[in-house]
């Protein structure tokens, strides 16, 4: 390896034989670049949908009822299921201390909200504080509905960016009175929602406020609840889906409900979703893996083929050193050496090429699939090994044959 | 130098088995200039193959300077290749990609010397065959008469005990073969031992001794009066 003169002869050959070189050093060169660039784009992919998911509170468990589809107990099918203030407290009272963030919803869908000349007609959201974290809004001036406003039932309003849009057009909205259904609601903030403009045109007001001013006596429509962070996602996704099971459980009883009815409480536990969101992304990146690896398969075969190519090509060459006195090893010796450093060279050179451009071009990439693609530098430079190895072996073969070849032989090959 | 008795080889050629040399005995004393002759066929260059180490007897013995040459491998072959000999062939067998010092310099590599004593000596082989001023030039840069005294240089370089030549003017013109002759014969002058095979009487008659093989023996061994290269020229 450190013999100098093997160096001369290695370097005078690779220069004698350019286009050769260059060939062998390209298909290298290329299967690396393909490999780290899909590993990339694959870790991209990952952390692109990663952070879909980590906007909305991703262990959220959301419950909404529907409607009964079997008798039970002497009630017919076809009931709908009405939830009460009473499930969600006793919920929290029997499961509090695994929750996080709660929040149950009273909703009014196309309630005319009017100030002054203008009005409009939009979804009135009960519910409470918690709400604002679990829907992931953020305030643009104001401030959100508080255990205050919900006590007192006081009867305060946040609203959505495009209600004041619509509604107050450049005036600033905190302070003024809204009228809905009559009762006057004084808007104590603004916010904006990452679910955009359908999001945006709503307005929440305490639960309790709700319930009374629009007569709905204690009846509420959905449950939001939040677990308490777990050390890994593994254990997240099975404590949710524990307790996924044991709030159906409960409310099923609660509701007189068949155990095996599936369609008059429907819980959506997001964790889940997400699970099988990173388990398709498990696979792509295992797809990409895969096509990167046969794209290396492709390289190796391509050095092997030059390889076997350059010792057909020199067998001659292979002959007069053998008669001049060459040993077998320093036949095989020079064959490998300079696939070999062919091979680490080129596929040093597709490293760097690959990683420059995931450096340089990755943070400019702005689609919302697409973030940060980075790459395990250690597994890129494992990469580059196995494939000098490979060339190697594929190198080797050739070589061990050219060996072999009788002077003889070898010197009347023309 | 050379001793061999009792030489026996045949090829198999599928099912039947060609017997190409039965039996040869020939002693080759230092400085002899030797030639073997024969008709295509006749043997004569499985015999030098076998004399070069490049191919092996199935009977007989083969003594090289003291040494028994007999169950080589590849290493021990290659060893004695590099030590004892040098070869001149038909076709030069130069290295295309490396120029006539380059060249003449590989069998030196072989041996482990160092670059600078293997410049140096392959510089002084190349003066010896006068082609000092073309030591960079590669070899499709230079006439046929010119490669082979290249390769002369080159075969001489490892300063082997039996300089073997394989019908080294075959690929030559008459007055180039007779240049290339001359240096040979200046070589022998010198004291080296060298075989030269050829089927051409008039570079025969320039050895000093002919041995004609006939179908795998030797019908004739005659020591003849020198012909001087150089006043043929």
């Amino acid at each position: 390896m450190f013999d100098l003169d093997r160096w001369d002869e290695i370097f005078e050959t690779i220069r004698k034989n350019k286009l050769r070189t260059f060939l062998t050093g390209l298909s290298v060169a290329s299967g690396i670049f393909i490999l780290v660039v899909l590993l990339g784009i694959g870790e991209g992919m990952r952390n692109g949908i990663a952070r879909e998911f980590e906007q909305d509170a991703s262990n959220l468990i959301f419950v909404f009822p529907g409607v009964t589809s079997k008798e039970y107990k002497g009630l017919n099918p076809g009931r709908r299921i009405q939830l009460k203030n009473q499930d969600y407290d006793q919920i929290l009272r029997l499961y509090g201390d695994k929750l996080d963030k709660s929040a149950s919803l009273y909703q009014n869908w196309g309630q005319v909200l009017n100030y002054g000349k203008e009005s409009g007609s939009y979804a009135v959201h009960g519910t409470f504080p918690a709400y604002q974290e679990l829907e992931n809004m953020s305030l643009t001036s104001g401030r959100f509905i508080d255990l205050h406003d919900l006590e007192n039932s006081e009867k305060a309003m946040v609203i959505g960016h495009r209600v004041k849009l619509d509604l107050f057009k450049g005036e600033d909205p905190i302070g003024k009175m809204v009228q809905v259904s009559g009762v006057n609601f004084k808007v104590v903030g603004v916010f904006t929602d990452p679910g955009g403009e359908r999001d945006e045109a709503r307005a929440v007001v305490p639960i309790t406020t709700a319930q009374k001013a629009f007569g709905g006596a204690n009846n509420i429509e959905r449950l939001y609840l939040t677990m308490k962070p777990e050390d890994n996602f593994d254990a997240a996704v099975a404590a949710s889906n524990q307790f996924s099971a044991q709030l159906e459980d409960f409310l099923k009883e609660q509701h007189t409900v068949a155990p095996d009815d599936n369609s008059a409480i429907h819980i959506n536990n997001y964790l889940e979703n997400a699970k099988r969101f990173f388990t398709l992304m498990d696979m792509i990146r295992l797809f990409f893996w895969g096509v990167g690896i046969c794209t290396i398969i492709a390289g190796v075969v391509g050095v092997s083929n030059i390889m076997l190519i350059i010792v057909k090509e020199r067998t001659r060459e292979i002959g007069i050193r053998k008669a001049l006195g060459a040993q077998p090893l320093s036949i095989i010796g020079m064959i490998l050496h300079e696939s070999i450093f062919v091979t680490a060279i080129a596929g040093f050179l597709g490293l760097i090429f690959s990683l420059t451009l995931l450096e340089f071009i990755g943070p400019m990439i702005e689609t919302q699939y697409i973030y940060n693609p980075t790459v395990n530098f250690t597994v890129a430079i494992n990469t580059v090994v196995i494939l000098v190895i490979a060339g190697a072996l594929a190198g080797f073969f050739p070589a061990w044959r050219a060996a072999r070849i009788k002077p003889i032989t070898a010197l009347r090959d023309e | 130098m050379i001793e061999i008795s009792n030489l026996h080889k045949s090829y198999k050629m599928g099912a039947n088995s060609l017997h190409v040399l039965k039996g040869i005995n020939l002693k080759v004393a230092e400085g002899e200039l030797l030639s073997i002759m024969g008709s295509s066929g006749s043997g004569k260059s499985t015999l030098l193959n076998i004399l070069g180490m490049l191919d092996e007897a199935d009977e007989g013995s083969y003594v090289l300077d003291g040494v028994p040459i007999k169950n080589l491998n590849e290493k021990i072959a290659a060893k004695y290749r590099n030590k004892f000999l040098g070869f001149i062939f038909q076709s030069f067998n130069l290295i295309g990609y490396k120029n006539a010092l380059d060249n003449v310099a590989l069998p030196l590599y072989y041996q482990g010397l160092s670059r600078g004593e293997r410049t140096d000596r392959a510089m002084s082989y190349l003066e010896k065959v006068g082609l000092a001023d073309w030591s960079g030039h590669l070899p499709n840069e230079l006439s046929g008469g010119q490669k082979q005294r290249v390769a002369i240089a080159r075969a001489l370089a490892s300063d082997p005990k039996v300089l073997l030549a394989d019908e080294p003017t075959g690929a030559l013109d008459t007055k180039t073969s007779y240049e290339v002759m001359d240096l040979i014969q200046e070589i022998n002058d010198e004291g080296r031992t060298i075989l030269v095979v050829t089927h051409e009487h008039d570079i025969a008659q320039m050895t000093k001794r002919i041995v004609n093989l006939k179908d795998g023996v030797i019908i004739e061994d005659t020591v003849v009066s020198q012909v001087r290269a150089l006043e043929n020229v």
